[in-house]
């Protein structure tokens, strides 16, 4: 491997431990050094397996075995920031290993969510050299009044899986703490811990005060992985996301390996695939099933078990995108769609953690557009062209947080803050009077309608400075810290004598529960069940056993497309000479295209417009997600509407799009009818109506603390009678449509819901570029929409057409 | 995901299962008889009779916004006039002589204290050129200080009782708030939930009306008693009030 590390990097108590173990320091772990010695902050971009770990605890051990002894207590010398708890309390436990070999005098701990009380306050009395933790903590921590002291020694901060942490609100909270940190102790270093990634600038720009302070290191790129994509003898369905068609052979594969994870995208896929393979396992493999509605003892186990070894296969999903590191895994399997070539690379890395050997991974393709967006990801992967994420803009609603924060912690300046804050990488280009509305909002909840001045939240002393009315306000604030606002989760028990609720089977989100009457059957946690009904915040359910579940319409997956991968599969279905990978069947199919319709050019969209039955159909190929296609069915519509052409519904999937009406589109003019317009007033009247941006406030209600998820003493009764944040947004809409929350609100649901920017680009690209063919039935790309109407069942937002339908029955029932 | 977008629209007169009958009035409320008094459910929440040109609302809970602003939740302030105007606009479309406001008119003791100057005025305008009465709740026991209006425990108007409170076992002819109903149906691919009316033609339960003000789903154990066969809920929806079999009614 690489040379001796010159005797001026690496201690010789520390070379001696590298011999010791028959390792030598590689060039990374050294530059990490350096750049400390330097005291530069660095940005580690490693594959795993390649001690990227060690590499950002390395300087801070050495650091730490040559400080001279205390003549008082110290604060913390270094912070550790993971996304998952599970990874701060194991990093512990490996950090542990070289402290104890070498002898050296360093206490390291853990703190998260699940930290004992009294070992809480005694870190805080007597804090640890090494603290490990999550963002929301840190959160916590800074909120204190002892935050100072704390920290006001911290030389480094060392944020691990940096990629997933930065484009979300807990990467802002997270940015906001660390320009806080920067202020109590000025030396201090920052260290981001990435896998690979399209982009370094961007996370370059959100580590540091600014790119310049921040140097890049990179370490080696490790072979490349090996993928393949799995073609089931029995050929690859029309339609479907369940992949049921390969199981047979996703079973053998597993047999041939020593452990797989088995990757799907929705916690549904992921319970009917453990199903599925446990229904093919005559030889009892040890297979389990790990997602996030699962009970947490439940998922602790499954990990464990992989830990020791023990298990053949795990079916998974994004919970196990990140975590511990699992020396066995030598396959990974992606069983439907990517989705995005960078969620691949991470989950492919979850393979064999060995620099020197390849990740070995296998694509199952559920339907034929993803035999091509497979065949697109690993073209993707071989090329290192990953999709990029546009650089983040820090959310409002975060900042009012941590504001409220800052001044439960001790008074602050606003006019320090100000610039303290807009060191913060998310935050760079805030706005003096966004800022003000933000404080204002903290302190009076920002209404036009002053009334509120005597219920201040934030008052100013004597001396100019802020800070928090009165020691409730701060219990109060301590106790709804965070920026992950989980869709609200019911028990799912089993239905006890008298209708009671009896055992915790795990927990499972209201939505899925809604779609599901009593008398249905699911299944969950690897077994059928029959639901019985729901009391309160409980699922009552009892097994039902040699039943064939009802299958709910899960959509493909949580995931749309990447703006990337859709542009690469429009590549290769544009071009032939790239179709000599896929199967013969898909090959057929893209030719029938062609030949009854037609293929677009990639920046071309298709349009088709057919009768079917007593119907008018338009259909086209945008392939830009399930979220963009919805956006763009819903103004279309409302245009088809006041063209009088009298749309009655739509249906969208990852690739295509299909309206039908009472009378013919053929004759429509469609530039118009795609014109980028479409986005103005349409946009806005339509958005403010829907349930995306009731959602969306709901959860800036929270992060906000304009509503709190938790008080002290009481906790909501389901019994009672309260205000739900749907009334507060009404009424908020009406009054005054410019404030704070319902900005954030709109920004959210563009960005995450409806993908607005995503429908601009798209509308943009095809501008001057549409192909219309008028065809007298169904084209062959068009067939998975219509096997998939057929099944899936409507979803909400048609609310009055529902009660409308309910008043009929009731009619029914009167007349017979 | 699919979406359905036709409507469905219907008109005549409806025979409940339980024997009463109702039409769609033009309004798109439901006109129908409680206890022999003609009676419209209007599509705002509010309830009109008309032999005796009454306009009764319930759960107001003006100021809610305020009590939780006080506790330190700095809800929008907006929950009043909201609630005003819609009630002024119900005024406006039935021009009553009496206009009874059914009890927690108020959300707290203090509410009419911290009353915008502007509302306080919109609000005693309301009395001008008609009666109005406030009945009193558990909210607002005392009833308004300063605002002007006769404050009473129950009223009757002809076979009708109106109290906030309903009182439990069959009660013929009592109409009350308190409850704040709401109902919620389950069709292909989603719930709706409502406020609504609840009756069985013999007494009825109001929505409530203010802004702020929630619901309780029907099939609630507060519920149970009040009616001796399945009532009906007459839920409200964009532009019409929509009448819901119990049958279609699912708990929360």
């Amino acid at each position: 491997m690489d040379a001796a590390a010159p005797p001026a990097l690496l201690p010789p108590r520390f070379a001696d431990w590298f011999a010791g173990r028959g390792w030598a320091a590689r060039d990374h772990q050294l530059a990490m050094i350096e750049k400390a010695r330097a005291g530069r902050s660095a940005l580690l971009i490693a594959p795993t397996g390649g001690g990227k770990t060690l590499a950002g605890f390395l300087p801070s051990l050495i650091d730490l075995a040559q400080r001279p002894p205390a003549n008082g207590p110290r604060g913390i010398h270094t912070l550790y920031i993971s996304p998952l708890k599970a990874l701060a309390v194991d990093v512990e436990r490996n950090l542990m290993v070289p402290i104890r070999e070498m002898g050296l005098d360093i206490v390291a701990e853990s703190r998260s969510g699940d930290t004992g009380e009294a070992r809480k306050q005694r870190q805080k009395l007597k804090p640890p050299d090494l603290l490990l933790t999550t963002p929301e903590q840190l959160a916590l921590l800074l909120a204190w009044e002892g935050a100072r002291g704390l920290f006001e020694d911290l030389r480094c901060v060392i944020i691990d899986e940096i990629h997933t942490l930065w484009p979300s609100k807990r990467g802002d909270l997270l940015a906001l703490g660390l320009a806080r940190l920067q202020t109590l102790a000025p030396g201090m270093r920052r260290v981001g811990l990435s896998a690979t990634v399209d982009d370094p600038e961007i996370i370059l720009r959100w580590l540091g005060p600014n790119t310049a302070s921040v140097d890049l290191v990179l370490g080696p790129p490790g072979p490349a992985p090996v993928v393949e994509v799995l073609i089931a003898g029995s050929g690859v369905p029309w339609t479907g996301h369940t992949a049921q068609h390969a199981m047979g052979e996703v079973y053998e594969t597993i047999k041939r390996h020593r452990t797989t994870l088995v990757f799907v995208n929705t916690r549904f896929q992921a319970e009917y695939a453990f199903q599925e393979l446990w229904k093919l396992n005559e030889d009892s493999l040890p297979i389990a099933l790990h997602h996030g509605s699962l009970a947490a003892e439940q998922r602790r186990r499954v990990e464990a078990a992989m830990g020791r070894g023990e298990l053949r296969a795990v079916v998974c999903t994004s919970t196990l995108d990140l975590g511990v590191d699992w020396g066995d895994v030598d396959l990974v399997i992606q069983l439907a769609a990517p989705k995005g070539a960078a969620r691949m690379v991470q989950r492919i890395g979850r393979a064999n953690h060995r620099l020197d050997e390849p990740s070995k991974a296998l694509f199952v393709p559920a339907n034929r557009f993803e035999v091509l967006e497979c065949q697109a990801a690993i073209e993707a992967i071989a090329e290192n062209a990953l999709d990029g994420e546009p650089p983040r803009t820090g959310a409002l609603d975060v900042l009012a947080q941590h504001v409220m924060g800052r001044a439960c912690s001790e008074p602050f300046d606003l006019l320090a803050l100000y610039d303290e804050v807009r060191a913060a990488g998310p935050y760079r280009d805030l706005a003096w009077e966004d800022f003000e509305a933000v404080i204002e909002f903290v302190s009076t909840g920002g209404y036009a309608l002053k009334t509120y001045d005597r219920f201040r939240r934030i008052v100013k002393t004597a001396d100019g400075l802020w800070t928090a009315r009165n020691p409730d306000t701060v219990r109060r604030h301590r106790m709804n810290v965070g920026a992950i606002v989980s869709p609200a989760m019911l028990s799912v028990r089993m239905a006890a004598r008298g209708g009671r609720a009896g055992r915790k089977l795990g927990e499972m989100e209201e939505g899925f529960v809604e779609m599901l009457s009593p008398g249905d059957t699911f299944i969950f946690a690897g077994q059928v069940w029959r639901l019985h009904g729901v009391t309160g915040v409980d699922v009552l359910v009892s097994p039902a056993p040699h039943v064939d579940p009802k299958m709910p319409s899960w959509g493909s997956s949580k995931f749309a497309i990447s703006t990337f991968l859709a542009g690469k599969v429009r590549r290769m279905m544009s071009n032939d000479a790239e179709w000599g990978v896929l199967p013969a069947e898909v090959r057929e199919w893209l030719e029938a295209q062609r030949a009854h319709s037609a293929l677009p050019r990639p920046d071309e969209l298709l349009i088709e417009t057919f009768p079917k039955g007593d119907r008018h159909f338009l259909t086209c190929y945008p392939f830009d997600g399930r979220h963009a296609h919805t956006t763009l069915a819903m103004l279309l519509t409302r245009r088809l509407d006041r063209l009088g052409v009298g749309p009655l519904g739509f249906v969208c999937n990852d690739y295509s799009m299909a309206i039908w009406s009472l009378k013919p589109m053929d004759g429509l003019d469609l530039d118009a009818l795609f014109e980028e317009d479409m986005l103005g007033d349409d946009l806005e009247a339509w958005l403010d109506e829907s349930f995306m941006m009731k959602r969306a406030f709901k959860g800036c209600a929270l992060v906000s603390g304009l509503i709190e998820r938790r008080m002290p003493g009481a906790e909501k009764s389901g019994r009672q009678v309260t205000f739900s944040t749907d009334l507060i947004y009404d009424v908020l809409r009406r009054h005054q449509p410019d404030h704070l929350l319902l900005r954030c609100a709109r920004a959210d649901a563009a960005n995450n819901l409806v993908e607005i920017g995503r429908v601009a680009g798209m509308l943009g690209r095809i501008k001057g570029h549409l192909r219309h063919v008028a065809l007298d039935h169904v084209s062959p790309f068009a067939v998975p929409m219509f096997m998939e109407l057929g099944r899936e069942r409507a979803p909400g937002g048609a609310s009055e057409m529902m009660l409308a339908e309910a008043a009929e029955a009731l009619i029914a029932e009167a007349m017979a | 995901m699919a979406v359905m977008l036709s409507s469905l629209a219907k008109k005549g007169v409806s025979k409940h299962a339980t024997g009463f009958s109702f039409t769609q009035s033009p309004c798109g409320g439901l006109a129908l008889a409680i206890n022999g008094e003609a009676a419209v459910l209007r599509v705002s929440g509010a309830l009109w009779l008309p032999a005796h040109r009454a306009l009764i609302v319930a759960d107001l809970h003006f100021e809610k916004g305020s009590a939780y602003a006080a506790r330190g939740q700095l809800l929008p302030p907006y929950d009043t006039r909201e609630t005003l105007t819609r009630l002024e606009r119900e005024v406006a479309a039935t021009t009553p002589e009496q206009l009874v406001f059914l009890g927690d008119s108020f959300h707290d003791g203090a509410a009419e204290a911290r009353l915008d100057t502007d509302d306080f005025a919109r609000l005693a305008a309301l009395a001008a050129g008609r009666r109005l009465i406030w009945a009193v709740g558990n909210h607002d026991a005392d009833g308004p200080d300063a605002l002007p209006g006769a404050i009473v425990d129950t009223l009757t108007l002809g076979g009708l009782v109106l109290r906030h409170e309903p009182l439990d076992g069959p009660r013929p002819g009592e109409v009350a708030g308190h409850l704040h109903p709401a109902a919620k149906i389950a069709g292909r691919g989603g719930r709706v939930r409502r406020r609504c009316f609840l009756t069985d033609g013999e007494r009825l339960v109001l929505p409530a009306f203010g802004a702020y003000a929630g619901g309780l789903n029907v099939r609630d154990a507060a519920f149970a008693g009040l009616f001796t066969g399945r009532p009906l809920a007459a839920a409200l929806g964009a532009e019409r009030v929509h009448a819901i079999g119990w049958t279609s009614l699912v708990r929360d």
